[in-house]
């Protein structure tokens, strides 16, 4: 069977299992929708956060990024992964005592101010939107590949499944899909990679795979051939870094402390019984994730190997099936610079900016840009989200193999979007509208304008599918960036300080956010050509700089904090209450 | 109320930070005041939450130490080393830090729930509601 056939089932199957489970789940009260009634199992819960947590950045992005930057891909690992250890033992715990339906609730009682519930609701906001528009792409990405469908269409599809089980269900339907989908995921990343560590280096555990020695016979260790082929074309050698220490150590504090920061996976905690519960699925959901993330630096030397063994060198009629059909849908690229008909894939860009085709064929029937060229040797350009896409392909891996990995980015992507949906939905009705505006709503409007509002921003979030803003890339250090210097000093403090009052936490919201949001216009949309190691504070890069901004955040609270008065004896209870893991009860609604 | 506190006090005086876990174990007698409850229970609210926050510092200083010190600080002198067949310090900054999160939370499972019971606040007995009530 072809490849489309085979992808057409495998997505139909999946598609179907996901309506089938929101359709058994459906919610009937608020506690439903927003905390799927307080009553999921751990191990549950936990590959539902791990689904969540797991976007289409990890699944299809992250790995080829890894494979282009080698040694400093591991901000990468260390950082979602490092920060889920914060999130687990600083917040996960005393938030689900705490008992409330959203990260704004937990600000806005804590810290008792309406202006901080708001500064709270923006920020999530923005956050979210940022992250749903990079999962709009993948999906986007994955129908006009596998399916042939275009993206526009492709994204309307992806759009009316998560509509459906995520304003049918809310938080339970959600979050029984998201164990589905992550199952589905898992299968779909590990079929592949096994294979190909098994082809590359002889050893079925990808873990070890990468640390061992060829199976061409040559007896030569993986990471050593890989760092000698990268070398011999004038790239840096794959295990040595690229990036200054202090960067690395900034940006993976900043993705560190950004993820734990992470809105729509805070609230994944608030759906289990009790305190105890939080943490054990807490522990759960990162087996679930380092599985993915232990297998990915793996895939990413694997995939870095075959792509240059498979391209480098060819002329455009030996270039493999996949070469041309990921160049059809415009991610991957050649442009014979020096007129010899064979792709030379060499250290640098290989013209300026992302490909811009015109409707004719060169000399070898390779598609013609009108990009300008640039003065390096080479000659293809490769985006790196196709890696995993790609891979099954590339080591021409049986087709249900390439099926099913269509069908697990499709579940990553959906799944991670459905969630940031969900608290999308949950702070324009709730903390907006019934804790903001309007008090009066009823439970049943309350619903009805959660599901609404998840609506309005599913139409918004496929508007970026659709025409994704050419700045996408760049508002990623966006959502990190602003998550570390806003949400998660703030919540830090609000369990760990008791002294810790509104003002101080206002003050420190609005300094660190300002500092960041500045830092990263600055270098990223105001001046550009300025973006360099010459020029940054401490050599710390606009992707690392949301470190200083929280690390200014907790300056700023604690010294306006000492300056003005302590909290209320009221909020001092709350303070000591959530700390003690007993008496949590369900989330719920206060007043 | 004055009494009351005097109460508390002699509690940990005289006890330490033991008797108070030894406390626990049998309950609060029956027929204390609900004012003599709260003063046990600040007492131990206090000795949970330092307990607590000791357990923290070494499992987050372990969680620094493999990440950033290991992967990052430490990675080029740890690289001359190998470990199945990867230079030590890549190995821990893209595999070995992962596995250690993962042991930590688990851990951390399983070191505060010890503690939880050692405080009398454990919350594994609850029977939790499956309706949203008001608090």
């Amino acid at each position: 069977m072809g490849v489309q056939t085979l992808t057409y089932i495998f997505v139909g199957l999946t598609f179907a299992l996901y309506i089938g489970i929101a359709v058994w789940a459906r919610a009937r009260s608020t506690t439903d929708f927003y905390v799927a009634g307080g009553g999921v199992h751990p191990v549950v819960n936990g590959m539902a956060t791990a689904a969540d947590w797991m976007s289409a950045a990890s699944f299809i992005s992250m790995a080829g990024i890894i494979a282009f930057m080698g040694r400093d891909g591991a901000v990468y690992l260390l950082g979602w992964t490092g920060g889920y250890v914060l999130l687990a033992l600083l917040l996960a715990p005393y938030l689900r005592k705490f008992g409330q339906f959203t990260v704004p609730d937990f600000i806005g009682e804590r810290y008792y101010s309406k202006a901080a519930r708001v500064v709270a609701v923006v920020c999530l906001i923005f956050i979210s939107f940022t992250y749903i528009a990079g999962q709009m792409r993948g999906v986007g990405i994955v129908f006009s590949r596998f399916l042939e469908v275009d993206i526009a269409t492709g994204v309307i599809i992806g759009m009316g499944i998560v509509f459906i089980y995520a304003a049918l269900g809310g938080m339970k339907g959600i979050t029984y899909t998201q164990a589905a989908q992550y199952c589905v995921l898992i299968f779909a990343y590990m079929v592949p990679a096994i294979f190909i560590s098994i082809l590359v280096s002889g050893s079925p555990i990808p873990q070890l795979g990468f640390g061992g020695t060829m199976a061409d016979g040559s007896g030569r260790a993986v990471l050593e051939t890989l760092d000698g082929i990268l070398l011999d074309l004038g790239f840096g050698a794959y295990t040595a870094g690229a990036k200054s220490t202090i960067d690395v150590f900034a940006i993976t504090a900043a993705l560190m402390i950004g993820t734990a920061g992470l809105p729509h996976v805070i609230v994944r905690f608030f759906t289990v019984p009790k305190v105890s519960d939080a943490r054990r699925s807490a522990g759960w959901a990162l087996v679930f994730i380092a599985i993915l993330y232990t297998t990915a630096p793996a895939v990413a030397v694997f995939a870095r190997i075959n792509f240059v063994e498979s391209v480098n060198e060819k002329s455009y009629a030996e270039t493999p099936a996949w070469f041309r059909n990921w160049e059809d849908i415009g991610l991957v690229a050649w442009q014979d610079k020096n007129g010899d008909g064979r792709l030379q894939y060499r250290a640098g860009t290989p013209f300026a900016g992302a490909p811009s085709f015109s409707d004719d064929r060169g000399e070898s029937g390779e598609r013609l840009m009108t990009n300008a060229t640039t003065e390096t040797a080479n000659e293809v350009y490769v985006d790196r989200d196709i890696i995993v896409l790609a891979n099954p392909e590339i080591a021409a891996l049986p087709n249900w193999v390439i099926a099913l990995v269509a069908a697990g980015g499709l579940a990553a992507a959906l799944s991670t979007a459905a969630g940031l949906l969900l608290v999308i939905s949950a702070a324009v009705s709730h903390d907006l509208l019934k804790k903001t505006f309007s008090p009066n709503l009823s439970e049943r409007q309350e619903l009805l304008y959660a599901r609404i509002a998840i609506a309005v921003a599913l139409a918004l979030a496929g508007l970026f599918g659709i025409y994704p803003p050419a700045f996408v890339a760049q508002v990623v250090a966006f959502a990190f960036g602003l998550a570390a210097a806003s949400l998660f000093p703030a919540i830090l403090l609000g369990v760990f300080s008791k002294r810790m009052n509104k003002e101080g936490a206002i003050a420190g919201m609005v300094s660190g956010l300002v500092f960041t949001f500045g830092y990263i216009v600055y270098f990223k949309f105001i001046s550009p050509e300025s973006n360099t190691a010459a020029h940054w504070l401490f050599g710390i890069s606009p992707e690392g700089i949301g470190f200083i901004g929280a690390l200014l955040n907790f300056a700023v609270a604690g010294v306006v904090a000492r300056m003005t008065a302590p909290p209320p004896a009221a909020v001092q209870d709350l303070v000591d209450d959530i700390r003690l893991p007993s008496g949590a009860g369900v989330a719920h609604r206060h007043g | 109320m004055t009494g009351d506190q005097s109460n508390g006090q002699n509690d940990e005086q005289t006890g330490g930070p033991n008797s108070v876990y030894h406390h626990d174990d049998q309950g609060n007698p029956v027929g204390q005041s609900s004012h003599d409850n709260e003063v046990v229970s600040e007492t131990r609210m206090s000795a949970y939450w330092q307990a607590n926050l000791r357990f923290l510092a070494v499992l987050l200083v372990v969680w620094f130490a493999v990440s950033f010190g290991a992967g990052i600080l430490f990675a080029d002198a740890l690289d001359q080393y190998s470990f199945l067949g990867f230079p030590l310090g890549f190995w821990f900054a893209q595999q070995g830090a992962i596995y250690v999160f993962v042991v930590l939370i688990f851990v951390y499972v399983i070191g505060m729930n010890r503690i939880d019971k050692a405080h009398g606040v454990s919350d594994d007995d609850e029977t939790p509601a499956v309706t949203g009530g008001d608090a």
